[in-house]
């Protein structure tokens, strides 16, 4: 393992320093509320996990959702049937989506390209099928899996620490409700970062970027792909996993529906809404995604006349009537429109925006005193 | 026995039917224009609900109150006529009868229009990109295609009456010389089944028979040298998409009596039909179709009671598990070429 180099450390401690603080610098958009923000922390989590197979590697995975509703189940089941302690059941969860992403990611990873993309989405489907009929007794099918007053919990028992009323998930007897949680949350992302970036940077990511630009000639090499494929797989799993876990951690409900394709097509959306293959564009992603589900599918009719009041009689009622195909119920219809004009304008995503706009500005530093009459055509 | 196999084996066809459409219109577009095509099942949603905008055009009403009658609850009767009934007479109600079969002729231009439309502004510039990408693009335009209907038509499924000439079951057992009333099968259902044949077997013949399918046929083959020959290839590509559209339209059209359409149906269909496609073979148009009806008989058979009590719930997976077993077995598909998305 090498050091972290310099730009590394700011980068890391830049972002810790962001998560840390959204509490604060996010009151302004009126997101600073903590079932949001630990839906932030999550999906983060998630993303930048789906990055590190897909981002890194370039397989494309059309079934991660099902990490990340497996993850949520083994939590829930954990609560059930272990303690109501959080460090079990994400330890369990991670476990569990791990070995299950070794099983379908030992099959899928046979085939690569649309095969890869079409064999985890089957797996996926399956999973989510059999979620809902056959498995019942281990999801409880529609309802989803709940926690329940007389649930066993057998080491608490063995602990002797009862508790009393509605069964919530805590840490080390500490509730984990409202701001608690979300540094519970933050605590994790920031460590899923921290283990994304070193991966990024060690040897390991290398061989994975390597397999991205040209699978045939690092077998060519020598290098059995393979079990790198795999591990990158095994571990993006495994991030997914933790995420559903935090999920049921904070809401101890998991259901089936998390592991439906449209959930896994979400995080595709996030990672290349932010960047694929770029460290802090995943997260950015997930944030972006999950802010404005929140905040444009909140928005009706009485505030875009609010919004548009400005306009004269008759103008600001058809503006409204326009805009309220966007928001509200039809919020899917912008994301769908922003990440069309994404995928064909930006393939980098935001991140590659930012690079862009940052070119742009060392460009025109690196000539100030460039004459202004030069720049204009002649006629 | 005979007669229940041969009954889940009737009611896999027309299953089978719509997903041999579908597929075949993601292969026409992945063997002519290289491009993975996520929104094929948004295009087969969009067919569906010309069929619905049509119901809604021709049962426009006006509304007159005539003051010498009165309901029965003492208001003045209201008076419904449609206005197809009032301006065609006869005609105007078989054609209200007859929606789901005639809107076809609204369906053909509007997903030509609509084909060529996406492949104009959106696709063609996504063919030298790779296949990730071009995933990503078609799924964006999915799910914006399938938010647009959503707010035009509203979320719930909005079913489509069958024609009543072609209501109740045919007696199919009789017409083969078996015992009455042993093999009954829906009249609608197999009027799919053989409506998807004819056009399977269209665009075959078109494919095969014509100039216009021998260059494309070319074109799929080496588009570089068609292109050299001074042919103007990419135009016949960019038909060739509208007409995948199109058959995706017609097949969506035609499923609407059977499953009502809503939003979310192509998606649903999308999932099931990308795994056929792979299940025949990339880029193989018999693949496509074969695949649809294996699998669909399959399914049907998988939903019957004896076998779901043997294995558990393998009518929910069935399909999954015979495209892993046939990508893990066979990693071409059933009918793949070889040097087909195997960079």
């Amino acid at each position: 393992m090498r050091a972290m180099s310099r730009n590394d450390l700011l980068l890391f401690l830049g972002f810790t320093l962001v998560v840390l603080a959204m509490p604060l610098w996010l009151q302004p958009f009126g997101a600073a509320y903590p079932d949001l923000l630990q839906r932030f922390m999550i999906f983060g989590i998630f993303a930048v996990g789906f990055n590190i197979l897909f981002g890194l590697t370039g397989y494309l995975s059309f079934g991660h959702a099902a990490f990340f509703g497996v993850g949520s189940y083994a939590a829930v089941w954990s609560f059930k049937l272990l303690s109501l302690d959080a460090i079990p059941a994400m330890l369990f969860a991670i476990v569990v989506s791990g070995l299950f992403a070794l099983l379908i990611g030992y099959v899928s990873l046979r085939r690569s390209g649309i095969y890869f993309s079409i064999l985890t989405l089957a797996f996926a489907q399956m999973s989510y099928n059999l979620a809902y009929s056959v498995l019942t007794p281990i999801t409880n099918g529609e309802t989803g899996l709940q926690l329940t007053l007389n649930d066993p919990r057998y080491l608490d028992a063995a602990m002797g620490s009862a508790q009393a009323g509605q069964p919530v998930p805590t840490l080390l007897g500490q509730s984990l409700g409202g701001f608690a949680g979300f540094y519970f949350c933050a605590g994790f992302l920031i460590l899923a970062f921290f283990i994304a970036q070193r991966i990024t940077n060690s040897p390991f990511g290398m061989m994975l970027k390597g397999i991205k630009s040209n699978q045939t000639r690092m077998n060519y090499t020598g290098f059995n792909t393979k079990p790198y494929t795999l591990a990158a797989f095994v571990i993006s799993g495994m991030y997914a996993g933790l995420a559903g876990a935090l999920l049921a951690v904070t809401d101890p409900l998991a259901g089936a529906e998390r592991m439906q394709w449209t959930a896994s097509g979400e995080v595709v959306l996030m990672t290349i809404l932010g960047g694929a293959g770029t460290l802090v564009g995943p997260v950015i992603g997930a944030w972006l995604i999950k802010y404005f589900e929140n905040i444009f599918s909140a928005i009706n009719d009485t505030m875009l006349h609010r919004f548009w009041g400005f306009l004269p009689e008759g103008a600001d009622n058809v503006m409204v009537a326009i805009t309220s195909k966007f928001v509200g119920e039809g919020w899917f219809l912008t994301l769908g429109l922003v990440f069309v004009l994404i995928v064909v304008f930006l393939p980098g995503g935001i991140m590659e925006g930012v690079r862009r706009i940052a070119h742009l500005f060392n460009r025109q530093r690196k000539s100030p005193d460039r004459p202004a009459s030069q720049v204009q055509p002649a006629e | 026995m005979f007669e229940v196999i041969f009954l889940q084996f009737l009611n896999g066809l027309d299953k089978g039917a719509a997903y041999a459409l579908i597929a075949l219109g993601l292969t026409l577009v992945f063997g002519t224009l290289g491009v993975v095509n996520f929104a094929h099942g948004a295009l087969f949603m969009l067919g569906a609900f010309c069929a619905v905008l049509f119901r809604q055009l021709l049962t426009l009403e006006t509304v007159t109150v005539d003051p010498t009658k009165l309901s029965p609850w003492g208001a003045p009767l209201e008076v419904r006529e449609p206005l197809v009934q009032a301006w065609f007479g006869d005609f105007g109600a078989v054609l209200v009868n007859y929606s789901v079969p005639a809107s076809i002729i609204i369906t053909i231009p509007i997903m030509l229009l609509v084909g060529i439309g996406l492949e104009r502004g959106i696709i063609k510039h996504f063919y030298k990109r790779p296949h990730a990408e071009q995933i990503l693009v078609t799924f964006g335009l999915a799910i914006v295609a399938q938010e647009l209907i959503k707010s035009f038509f509203g979320p719930n499924p909005i079913p489509q009456p069958m024609p009543s000439d072609l209501r109740g079951a045919a007696d199919i057992g009789a017409f083969l010389g078996m015992q009455a009333n042993v093999i009954t099968y829906p009249i609608w259902r197999l009027v799919y089944f053989l409506f998807s044949f004819a056009i399977i077997a269209g665009v075959f013949a078109f494919l095969q028979f014509t100039t216009f399918g021998m260059v494309v046929r070319a074109g799929m083959a080496d588009r570089e040298t068609v292109g050299l020959l001074g042919i103007n290839i990419d135009r016949r590509f960019t038909i060739m998409f509208g007409l995948a559209a199109v058959v995706a339209g017609m097949a969506g059209v035609m499923y609407t009596p059977i499953l009502p359409p809503n939003y979310h149906i192509g998606m649903d269909f999308l999932v099931l039909s990308f795994v056929v496609v792979v299940v025949g073979g990339m880029g193989s148009l018999p693949g496509a179709v074969a695949a649809g009806f294996l699998l669909g008989i399959l399914q049907s058979f998988a939903s019957m009671t004896q076998v779901k009590s043997l294995i558990p719930g393998i009518d929910q997976i069935i399909i999954y598990l015979v495209a892993v077993v046939i990508l893990l077995v066979l990693p071409r598909g059933l009918f793949g070429r070889r040097g087909v998305m195997e960079s």
